[in-house]
């Protein structure tokens, strides 16, 4: 059903190499059109036909919102991960058809901030590009704070200082250069809206932290796609569709049930927007939640899972789908 | 405590301490209750950063109560008019992590958040409690002049004179009730006047 994703057919434009591990391609669409306009913080899903697989990632749009004729984004490789990755950086060329999703926002700037504050972590840098550029062709009020591992591995860094300057200031893991969070989170205007992409540890702690310093959580926003994990193969019965089915250890258990013919809802694939959510009728084992869309309470009881990142191990799983 | 309506029409919850350094607490008659309530489950030191601005009812009670919490800095305004210089000044100048406390009659609520949301506070981050008086700040949607204290079903417009049916509608932007003519067919007909916010 994949609720929103309408799906836009396009071709390659071009892959440019970033960096050791970064490459950014840029998709047009093959009627010649304009893309479906955007916003900044958008991901588009792309659909890698990769064999007789399938794989469906979540892309941040790193390009500008106000131009449309095509639209980018940067995927860093991933050696360990369960290849999407690496498909994009071997066998997508120039000229390549390809099919993506329509656009999808769950990480929007608020625009009655007085001031964005943005968090950058690597590769979580994508989004920010995109929100940058919307803001600064609106005049409006920005700083972002971006930690890298090294200079080189500083995705976009120089680009971003030559557009913004002293709007970008960068810390860099290996000079041993640290963002002073809490002086930074407690000098802000009243008005500041927060923005945080990059790894979880990272989100987990510009989130404690604001919160402790009395930031409402409605002024703190962030982002991470949670990559579904490799891990053991399981089965699964499909209560509703009497199914019974097996997920292999490079398959996610959404993928799964979408091989098996079932077709559940979508949005972004990441654990973060809600969409596949999915009730437990029965199981017998334990649980790897890997979202950030159920509470505490969810994975503590049992009732629920999001198929698109979380997996089990034990005898028996049966799912309401 | 103002019975649940339709959505526009807001809700108040209970004034609970919540996490950061700097509080500022906006108040005005009963309201100064609310507070002293909530001091009783703050955790050691909580108004060594708090601010309370207050505005004592006519009999001009709890302002020692007020004063004993020992906030950082306690402001007396005798109306919210004289108030709001001071407390557009607060605002900004803030930084993030200030919460905000409003506690007291719907007008004083309504006005001090459509000031806190113009300073670019969410209202759902802003903690609120109703007490005392349910008199209602109203806008005449005809003339557009604002009547304070509004007590009756139907109302008066102050400004222009028409009949008004005070309605639920609420309009944060305004810190305002809608205010309609009830007669607008034959102004002759005068519906019964009741006592409807006491």
């Amino acid at each position: 059903m994949s609720t929103g994703t309408t799906k836009l057919d396009v071709v390659v434009s071009d892959v440019v190499p970033v960096n050791e591990l970064v490459t950014c391609f840029h998709f047009r669409r093959r009627d010649g059109e304009l893309l479906p306009t955007f916003s900044g913080g958008a991901h588009v899903v792309v659909e890698m036909r990769d064999g007789d697989r399938t794989r469906l990632n979540p892309y941040s749009l790193m390009g500008s919102p106000l131009d449309t004729r095509e639209y980018t984004i940067s995927v860093r490789r991933d050696d360990v991960g369960r290849g999407g990755s690496l498909f994009m950086h071997r066998s997508v060329k120039p000229g390549l058809e390809m099919v993506i999703s329509y656009p999808v926002n769950l990480f929007s700037l608020d625009l009655r901030a007085k001031k964005h504050l943005m968090l950058a972590g690597g590769i979580g840098i994508t989004p920010f590009m995109a929100q940058t550029a919307q803001l600064a062709g609106e005049g409006g009020n920005f700083e972002l704070h971006y930690t890298c591992r090294t200079a080189s591995l500083g995705t976009y860094a120089d680009v971003l200082r030559e557009r913004y300057d002293r709007r970008i200031r960068l810390y860099h893991d290996d000079r041993d250069e640290r963002i002073d969070l809490d002086r930074l989170l407690s000098t802000q205007p009243l008005g500041t809206h927060l923005y945080v992409c990059g790894p979880a540890g990272m989100i987990n702690w510009v989130r404690d932290r604001a919160a402790a310093l009395g930031w409402p959580s409605e002024a703190v926003h962030f982002e991470h796609f949670a990559a579904p994990q490799p891990g053991l193969p399981f089965d699964v019965t499909l209560a509703v569709s009497g199914k019974t089915i097996r997920v292999d250890e490079q398959q996610s258990l959404l993928e799964a049930i979408e091989a098996a013919g079932v077709d559940p809802p979508y949005l972004c694939r990441g654990g973060v927007c809600g969409q596949c959510e999915t009730n437990v009728i029965s199981y017998d084992g334990k649980f790897i939640h890997n979202d950030h869309w159920l509470s505490e309470e969810d994975h503590r009881s049992g009732c629920k899972i999001m198929p698109c990142v979380s997996r089990f191990e034990g005898r028996s799983l049966v799912l309401e789908r | 405590m103002a019975a649940k309506s339709i959505i526009s029409r807001p809700v108040y919850g209970t004034l609970s301490p919540q996490p950061g350094k700097h509080h500022l607490f906006i108040a005005d008659a009963e309201g100064a209750l609310a507070i002293s309530d909530m001091a009783a489950k703050a955790p050691a030191g909580f108004f060594d950063g708090a601010e309370i601005d207050f505005i004592p009812g006519p009999d001009n009670k709890h302002v020692a109560t007020l004063k004993a919490l020992k906030p950082a800095q306690f402001h007396l305004a005798p109306s919210f008019a004289s108030l709001l210089p001071r407390l557009k000044q607060t605002l900004g100048n803030a930084h993030m992590g200030l919460r905000l406390y409003l506690a007291g009659t719907e007008g004083l609520i309504g006005q001090a958040m459509q000031v806190a949301l113009e300073a670019g506070i969410d209202h759902t981050s802003i903690q609120t409690e109703h007490r005392g008086s349910l008199a209602r700040r109203m806008q005449c949607v005809h003339c557009k002049g604002i009547t304070e204290n509004v007590t009756t079903q139907p109302a008066a417009c102050s400004h222009c004179g028409l009949l008004l049916l005070v309605r639920d509608h609420y309009s944060r932007r305004l810190a305002a009730f809608q205010g309609v003519c009830i007669n607008a067919e034959d102004r002759s007909e005068i519906p019964p006047i009741e006592e409807a916010f006491p």
